[in-house]
């Protein structure tokens, strides 16, 4: 059985805290872990930051979409920007020596160490990330 | 839960008990000013203390690097106390965990400063 709720919002802090908050009940719901409801959250957390902030770079006229989807086997979440679209494959590795001591560039890092799977799709305009947590694996 | 900083000296070293969540917007602006005021007042021995810091994301882990790099350019220390299991297993994948100087015990961390 497949529940799928989502939400349209502005780009804005709060609406990050709300991202966050949802994924983190969603996720209590799903029956995952006390751990994985926080990685989960901040993983979504981090998402919807760089749909706001390099995304939407806050331009009030834009939105942000998050859907959280949750089938027998997993919690799919959805997180789209009306940006100009990111190409996954630019962005740096924050954990090569040049860039460790950088002050920002570690968002998408700790999405992927905290998902099970991370897909970038441009939508033009925008970006759509889908993240994926197993219950099999929580 | 809002940021709170709040500053004491002890032994020449100043301890910035923190609390809260240190993530984009407030809680980061709260540390980045914490910081940046004690090294303008000539204070360069600093030791967070993240005891009650609950939280922690991409921005305020930033904003920890840019706060140590800032006070080592000024020839200062800033080292990190009682660290939650969260934000030391954030330090770790993010390999900051041997970048820092991360103390458990204030009394030794205090005599730990040169």
């Amino acid at each position: 059985m497949t529940n799928r709720v989502s939400y349209t919002l502005d780009s804005t802090l709060d609406s990050v805290n709300h991202a966050e908050t949802t994924a983190s009940e969603v996720a209590a719901k799903v029956g995952f872990s006390e751990d994985d409801q926080s990685n989960i959250a901040m993983a979504v957390r981090e998402a919807a930051v760089n749909a706001v902030l390099h995304g939407n770079q806050r331009d009030p006229a834009k939105k942000f979409f998050v859907a959280y989807e949750t089938t027998d086997d997993a919690l799919v979440i959805t997180i789209t920007d009306q940006g100009l679209g990111l190409d996954p494959s630019l962005i740096p590795d924050p954990l090569a020596p040049e860039n460790l001591m950088k002050g920002s560039g570690r968002g998408i890092f700790l999405i992927r160490a905290f998902m099970d799977e991370v897909k970038f799709r441009n939508v033009a305009p925008g970006t759509e990330i889908t993240l994926i947590k197993h219950v099999s694996r929580k | 839960m809002t940021m709170k900083a709040s500053n004491r000296q002890v032994g020449g070293v100043n301890v910035v008990d923190m609390s809260g969540r240190i993530t984009l917007g407030e809680g980061s602006v709260v540390l980045r000013e914490a910081v940046k005021d004690l090294l303008a007042k000539g204070q360069k021995k600093i030791l967070l203390n993240l005891g009650d810091v609950t939280y922690i994301d991409s921005s305020g882990i930033g904003e920890l690097v840019s706060a140590f790099t800032s006070v080592r350019n000024q020839g200062g220390e800033l080292k990190l106390l009682n660290l939650t299991k969260k934000v030391h297993d954030l330090l770790q994948i993010t390999k900051l965990y041997t970048v820092f100087d991360i103390k458990d015990d204030e009394a030794a961390a205090i005599q730990s400063f040169k």
